[in-house]
């Protein structure tokens, strides 16, 4: 069973396998020009003030091979367990199910469970590992970038590191499994489980990853920041031609992932001015330094919600745990709906 | 004594249509079973409910008295299924392969044995075989598996007219050899009236007769005379078919006891004929006059 198991994914396997080993060759090969930057550039020494490090840095690994890789790294993160899923997943039994071989098998002295587990179990530990080792290598090829940027928990960044592109590898698979059980089709299967795949990987990050643990929220007196260049305190300040002023607070929050961070009145709605014409806006005379004087005179609150840097391997065995655990129901509907529906 | 199938009431539904309706039947091992229907009657259902694929919605089936479904029970039913599925990008050896690997009653000289006298190169891909060449193979795996019973779904409906004779010799030479018991369904009765020696003619997801050949024909007469109403039959006569003209009255009669009526010809009927009368009689239309195959 294992045997034949092998002999039908050996292709889709290989193909991912070879440009899972492409990817990494590529990676280890750069890797080393990046770490000399890294160092020649300060970053592994400055500690905790790397500000001019980091400009440094980021700006001088713009001419290396890296900088590209660097994202190839995230893509292929987000392509591989989607690649699993429509090419070894919706397949793997739609095919039979299409061609009819699922008759010959199916009358073999085995029963289905046993047919079915044997693929299934095979099928997505090929695909955890294949996603394993590639996130290993572009986790440790992206630390320079990472630790610079210190942005992991940002969604793009976050899906592509660490133990969550495991999981997903394991669901984009049963996932696509269980969509070819149902379908019976081997093509619209593969569209169906792409499609699927795509809207889990935009509402994760935006509906629910954030609130896996419960976020952090700051509610305090809007105060001055202590200023860096110019004594900005705040992110962001528009002013509109109604009058109206929106005003985004900083947040020294480092590596924090930002839900939400307004500027409140007393009554907790968000800060719209409208702005004093004597202070802000054109006939205003005093630059912006005046007008941030009157926004912070006009007793706001900063309202932030926001996952600290600290939570990220919380977050991501939280998020593995969440996805793995959905995996393992859609491969028991799986088992159910082939004992059950196609019989 | 082991029958091969026993039914009882078994009914199968796909959703709301009705594939098999109140089947009750014994089939005794150590025949060869011809199980006949037009298109569409439930042959395969029967069959792949026979060999586990499938599961009763109510009744019951038993096969070599057990429930079909387990391994062990698997092991002594091979199952040729309609269309010969093969796995096309698979060679010859890596499908003897599948075999030995998913059956532990696997007879692997067998399985060579039977490639190698075929002219077949194990190294071909399923895909590349023709059509004979691929139920020569799905009739291996189902032989190698060394069962007691061979179900065989519409084996040769895809093939030539050559190729459909040399499958249909080594079956026999394997089942007699063997003593394996054997049921073909087919929609055609040419193909399965030199081998079979019972019949289930089954139409409509119902089982219209099913017997022994030879009592069959015994039983099954054609009855001709000049016009007059079945009724005017005498009692235990079970008229399957009438056909009048203006003078003359047809009738197909299944009894056991002789018709002496001077007012009736009676003629013995071929199995083609009989088969036909039952399935004329179940779609109800107005048969033609004469009844052939539909070849």
């Amino acid at each position: 069973m294992t045997w034949l198991t092998w002999r039908q994914l050996r292709t889709p396997v290989g193909l991912v396998a070879a440009l899972v080993g492409a990817v990494a060759i590529a990676l280890v090969a750069t890797r080393p020009a990046l770490m000399d930057l890294f160092r020649a550039t300060g970053m592994e020494t400055c500690g905790s003030n790397c500000e001019a490090e980091a400009k440094d840095f980021l700006l001088r690994s713009e001419d290396l091979a890296a900088a590209p890789l660097f994202l190839v790294g995230i893509a292929v993160l987000y392509l591989v367990p989607a690649i699993i899923g429509i090419f070894w997943g919706a397949p793997l039994i739609a095919r039979e199910l299409e061609s009819g071989t699922y008759r010959l098998v199916w009358s073999q002295s085995i029963t289905r469970t046993r047919w079915l587990a044997v693929k299934l179990l095979a099928g997505a530990a090929a695909a955890m590992l294949t996603a394993g080792l590639l996130s290993l290598v572009v986790t440790w090829f992206s630390s320079p970038f990472d630790t610079v940027r210190d942005n992991r928990l940002i969604p793009e960044v976050f899906g592509a590191r660490g133990v969550v592109p495991i999981a997903y590898a394991g669901l984009a698979f049963a996932l696509g499994v269980l969509i070819g059980v149902v379908l019976r089709r081997t093509v619209p299967a593969m569209a169906l489980t792409l499609v699927l795949l795509a809207a889990i990987q935009v509402v994760m990050p935006t509906l629910v990853r954030g609130h896996l643990i419960p976020p952090l929220h700051d509610n305090a007196a809007l105060t001055a920041q202590p200023s860096g260049a110019g004594g900005d305190s705040f992110e962001e300040m528009i002013m509109s031609m109604d009058g109206s002023i929106s005003v985004v607070p900083k947040l020294a929050k480092p590596g924090a992932w930002v839900l939400s961070n307004r500027a409140v009145t007393a009554d907790g709605s968000t800060f719209r001015g409208p702005f004093d014409p004597a202070s802000c806006g054109r006939e205003a005379t005093g630059g912006p330094g005046k007008c941030e004087k009157w926004v912070l005179s006009q007793n706001l609150r900063q309202d932030a919600v926001y996952q600290p840097a600290s939570r990220y391997w919380p977050l991501q065995w939280v998020e593995s745990g969440l996805i793995l655990l959905v995996t393992a129901l859609l491969s028991l509907l799986t088992f159910w709906w082939v004992r059950r529906r196609l019989s | 004594m082991t029958d091969a199938i026993t039914t009882r009431g078994l009914t199968k539904k796909y959703g709301r249509k009705t594939a098999l309706n109140d089947c009750t039947l014994t089939v005794p091992t150590g025949r060869v079973v011809g199980l006949v229907g037009p298109n569409g009657a439930g042959k395969s259902t029967l069959l792949q409910l026979a060999c586990g694929l499938l599961r009763p919605t109510a009744g019951t089936i038993e096969v070599l008295d057990r429930r079909p479904g387990s391994p062990e029970h698997s092991a002594k039913v091979g199952f040729v299924a309609q269309d010969t599925p093969t796995y096309a990008h698979l060679s010859i050896a890596e499908h003897l392969r599948f075999g030995r690997a998913l059956n532990h009653s696997w007879d692997d000289a067998l399985a060579h044995e039977r490639i190698r006298r075929l002219g077949l190169d194990p190294k071909q891909k399923a895909g590349k075989l023709s059509g004979g060449q691929r139920a020569q193979l799905a009739l291996t795996l189902a032989m190698a598996k060394r069962p007691e019973l061979l179900l065989l779904d519409e084996p040769v409906a895809a093939l030539d007219p050559l190729a459909r004779r040399e499958f249909l010799q080594g079956l026999m030479e394997h089942t007699a050899e063997h003593g394996t018991s054997l049921i073909l369904s087919s929609h055609l009765v040419a193909d399965l009236e030199r081998t079979c020696d019972y019949l289930i003619v089954l139409v409509d997801s119902r089982i219209r007769v099913a017997g022994d050949v030879d009592d069959l024909l015994a039983e099954h007469h054609r009855v001709t005379g000049a016009r007059r109403e079945a009724a005017s039959l005498p009692a235990g006569h079970e008229v399957i078919y009438q056909t009048h003209t203006g003078k003359q009255s047809t009738m197909i009669v299944r009894s056991s006891a002789p018709i002496d009526d001077p007012w009736w010809t009676v003629e013995p009927l071929g199995l083609e004929d009989l088969v036909l009368a039952y399935m004329t009689e179940a779609a109800g239309i107005t048969p033609a006059p004469v009844l052939e195959g539909q070849r």
